[in-house]
C-alpha cells in the first residue's frame, strides 16, 4: 500500500480533529496553530465544526494559561495555541511556576495536563521580538515535558499524546518553517508517546542530534556530506527533550563516536549546549572528538535578511560542524 | 442549626485558626521546625470562617502564602496542616510544599500559590471547568489587597466576566483603620485607586464590601453570593475590611501580650497596652464572643469551655505533627513529572 503523504499543516489538522473527536470534554483555547502561512486555512473547518468548545480569550496570556491549568487540575484538558512563542513569555509565571510544580508539590495527587502550543524560532522577518527560541527555558523548569515534533507524522502523534495521555503539562514548540514540508502520515489515530526518539537516517562516520527543524536541516547536510564529502551521517530525531531519550542517543554516539548537536536556540546555555553536557558527560568513553554545537548565534534575532541567515543554524553550518568532528 | 449551635460553630472555627497559629509562633522559636519567614491569619479568622462557613465540600477554594486559616476554614485537619507547616511526612503535602503551599485537595484546596496573583486565573479555570460541566460547584479566590497592583488581577477579572464565570473573588484587605472599615474608601499607600471596590465595578462585577472582623455578616452575606454564583450570576466580588494585629508586622509574627485570653473579651483592660484597641476594636474573635453573650447564644461558661476544648485539639494535634517523622530525602524524585 502506498504512503499517504500529507504536509505538517495537514497534519495539525488532522490531530486537533483527532483529540477533540475522541475526548468531547477537550477544550480549545485559541486554534490556528498554524500562524500566518499559506496553510492557515487548513483549520477552518475544524473552528467551525468545534465551534462551541473553542474558547477566543482576550489579549491576556498570563490569565488563559492559569485558566487552563485550573480546568485541567478538576479535570477538563484543553490546549492552549499560543501563536508566536514569544507570547507565551507573558505567562511565564503560570507555565514554569504554576502547571510545572502542581504535581510535585501535591506529593503527586494533582494533576494539570494542559498543551501549550506556540510557534518557535526564526520564520523569517520576526526580528527580534517573534523569533524567540524558549524550549531551553521550558526545558529547565523541572515538571513541563518539551515536545518538539520534526515530521508531520511526529506532529500528530505527539500532539494526540500530550492532549489525551500525558498527566502531565506539555510545550509543544512547532515551526512555522515546517508547515508545507510534506512527509508520510498513518491515517486514523496513533499516539507517540514522549521520550522515544527516532533514527531518521543511519549512518557510520557522525551522529547529528536534532529536534524539529533542526532535523530536517540535519536531513538536508547529511545529503550533502555524503554526496560532497563521502560522509555518512546518522540523524537522531529527539521527538521530545523532556523526556529525553538518553538511550537512543548513546546507541548512535557509541557507533559513530562523533556528534554535532544542533537547534534552534541560543548556543550558549541552548539546547545544543545542554546536548553537548549530556553526550560529553555520559557518553564521553563513545567519542573520538570534541562534540560541536550549531545553534542560533547568541544576538537577539535580527530582521534584514541577510543578518538572519547569518545567525540562524542553517544547513552550511551544519555541514561544517560535521566536516570538523570527521576531520575531513 | 440553632442559632446557639451556630454560634459555637463559627466561634469553634476561629479559634482553630487562632490557637493553631499561635501554637505555630511558640513552634517557630525552633529554626528547624519552621524554617523561614510565614505569614498569618490572626485577626482575619472572621472572614475565612464565615466565607467557607456558606461552602459545599466539594466547592473549591484557593488562598496564598496566607494560607493557613482557610485551609482550616475549610475542614483542614489541624494535625495534618501543622505537620505540613513544619516538613513532615504527614503533611497533606508530604512535607514538599511547608508553609508557603499548604493545600488539601481532599477537601476542595487542590493547589496552593505562593506567588502574588499566583491563584487568581486558576481559580478562574476551576470556575470555567465547572461551567463547562454544567456543575453548580462554585470557586472562592481569597487573596490579599496587594493582587490588585498585579496584572493578572485584571486579566483574570475581565475574563472571569466576559466568561461568566462562577467564582467569587474575595480580597481581604487587612490594612483598614476600624474607624474606614465601614467607609466607602480603601485608600492603600501603593494603589493609584481612591477605593479598590471601584475596580471591579468598572469591569461590571458585582461588588460587596463587608466588615471582615464580623463572622456572622461574613457568613450570610457569602450565603446569599453563593447562592448566586450557583445560580449563574457570576462573577461576583468582595472587599472583606480587617485590621491588623499588632503582631502581623514584618516578615516573622510576635506574640504581643502573649496568647489570646478568651477572657479578654468580658474585660476588656486586661490585655497589654501595644494590642488593647487592637482585642476591643478588632479582634474577630472577641467580638463575636463578646456578641454571642450579649445576644445569649452563648455564655461565658460555654465559650470558655469551646475555647479550653479548641486549645486542647491543637495541643494534640501539634504532638502529633511533632511525631511525624520527616519526608524520606528520595521520595523528593517521585512526582515530579507526572
Amino acid at each position: 500500500m502506498p504512503e499517504r503523504v500529507i504536509s505538517f499543516a495537514q497534519a495539525i489538522a488532522e490531530a486537533v480533529e483527532g483529540i477533540m473527536e475522541e475526548d468531547p470534554r477537550l477544550q480549545l483555547i485559541g486554534a490556528r496553530f498554524t500562524g500566518h502561512t499559506k496553510s492557515a486555512r487548513v483549520m477552518d473547518p475544524i473552528m467551525e465544526r468545534y465551534a462551541d468548545r473553542i474558547s477566543w480569550p482576550p489579549i491576556s496570556e498570563i490569565a488563559y494559561c492559569g485558566i487552563a491549568i485550573g480546568a485541567a487540575i478538576t479535570g477538563v484538558r484543553s490546549v492552549v495555541e499560543m501563536s508566536t512563542a514569544t507570547f507565551s513569555y507573558e505567562a511565564i509565571p503560570q507555565i514554569v511556576n504554576e502547571a510545572a510544580i502542581v504535581h510535585a508539590n501535591s506529593d503527586g495527587r494533582v494533576c494539570a495536563p494542559v498543551v501549550f502550543h506556540v510557534l518557535y524560532g526564526i520564520r523569517g522577518a520576526g526580528a527580534a521580538q517573534h523569533s524567540g527560541s524558549p524550549q531551553g527555558w521550558y526545558w529547565s523548569a523541572p515538571g513541563l515535558q518539551v515536545a518538539m515534533p520534526a515530521t508531520p507524522a511526529d506532529m500528530k502523534g505527539l500532539l494526540r499524546y500530550a492532549a489525551l495521555r500525558s498527566s502531565g503539562p506539555t510545550v509543544l514548540l512547532d515551526h512555522q518553517r515546517l508547515m508545507e514540508g510534506f512527509g508520510p502520515v498513518p491515517e486514523g489515530p496513533f499516539e507517540i508517546p514522549f521520550g522515544q526518539a527516532s533514527v531518521e537516517r543511519e549512518g557510520d562516520d557522525a551522529t547529528i542530534v536534532a529536534a524539529s527543524i533542526q532535523v530536517q536541516r540535519a536531513l538536508e547536510a547529511a545529503d550533502v556530506l555524503y554526496r560532497d564529502h563521502g560522509i555518512a551521517v546518522e540523524v537522531v530525531n529527539l521527538r521530545t527533550l523532556q523526556p529525553l531519550d538518553h538511550a537512543t542517543i548513546a546507541r548512535s554516539v557509541k557507533k559513530t563516536g562523533r556528534v554535532v548537536v544542533t537547534d534552534e536556540s541560543p548556543e550558549d546555555a541552548g539546547v545544543a549546549s545542554v546536548l553537548a553536557g549530556i553526550v560529553a558527560s555520559e557518553m564521553f568513553d563513545s567519542l573520538r572528538a570534541p562534540v560541536k554545537r550549531v545553534g542560533v548565534l547568541p544576538v537577539p534575532v535580527p530582521y534584514a535578511k541577510t543578518m538572519e541567515d547569518f545567525v540562524t543554524p542553517r544547513v552550511e553550518r551544519i555541514v561544517a560542524a560535521a566536516r570538523e568532528v570527521v576531520g575531513r | 442549626m440553632t442559632s446557639n449551635e451556630r454560634a459555637a460553630t463559627l466561634l469553634r472555627g476561629m479559634l482553630r485558626i487562632r490557637r493553631l497559629e499561635e501554637k505555630l509562633i511558640h513552634l517557630a522559636e525552633d529554626k528547624t521546625l519552621i524554617r523561614a519567614h510565614y505569614h498569618l491569619y490572626v485577626g482575619q479568622e472572621a472572614a475565612g470562617t464565615g466565607a467557607c462557613s456558606a461552602l459545599r465540600r466539594d466547592d473549591l477554594v484557593f488562598t496564598t502564602h496566607r494560607n493557613h486559616g482557610h485551609v482550616i476554614a475549610k475542614g483542614g485537619d489541624p494535625f495534618r496542616v501543622i505537620a505540613e507547616i513544619i516538613g513532615r511526612r504527614d503533611g497533606y503535602l508530604g512535607g514538599r510544599g511547608g508553609t508557603f503551599h499548604v493545600a488539601a485537595p481532599e477537601i476542595g484546596i487542590p493547589h496552593t500559590s505562593a506567588i502574588v496573583g499566583g491563584s487568581l486565573p486558576i481559580a478562574a479555570g476551576t470556575a470555567w471547568a465547572a461551567k463547562l460541566g454544567r456543575s453548580d460547584r462554585v470557586t472562592v479566590v481569597f487573596f490579599g489587597d496587594g493582587v490588585m497592583e498585579e496584572g493578572v488581577f485584571y486579566e483574570t477579572l475581565n475574563i472571569a466576566q466576559l466568561w461568566r464565570l462562577p467564582i467569587l473573588f474575595y480580597m481581604e484587605n487587612n490594612s483598614v483603620t476600624p474607624e474606614e472599615r465601614p467607609g466607602r474608601g480603601s485608600p492603600t499607600s501603593s494603589h493609584a485607586a481612591k477605593a479598590l471596590s471601584d475596580i471591579p465595578r468598572a469591569f461590571g462585577i458585582d461588588t460587596t464590601i463587608l466588615d471582615g472582623t464580623r463572622v456572622d455578616r461574613v457568613a450570610r452575606a457569602v450565603g446569599g453570593l453563593v447562592a448566586r454564583l450557583r445560580a449563574g450570576e457570576g462573577p461576583l466580588f468582595v472587599e472583606s475590611r480587617t485590621t491588623r494585629w499588632p503582631g502581623n508586622y514584618g516578615s516573622f509574627p510576635r506574640l504581643p501580650g502573649g496568647d489570646t485570653e478568651i477572657g479578654w473579651a468580658w474585660d476588656q483592660a486586661a490585655p497589654v497596652e501595644e494590642v488593647r484597641e487592637w482585642h476591643a476594636k478588632s479582634d474577630p474573635i472577641l467580638l463575636w464572643a463578646r456578641e454571642c453573650e450579649r445576644a445569649g447564644t452563648l455564655s461565658r461558661d460555654a465559650i470558655v469551655t469551646i475555647d479550653r476544648e479548641v486549645r486542647e485539639e491543637i495541643e494534640k494535634a501539634a504532638a502529633a505533627a511533632l511525631a511525624s517523622p520527616p519526608p524520606d530525602p528520595r521520595a523528593v524524585l517521585e512526582n515530579a513529572y507526572a
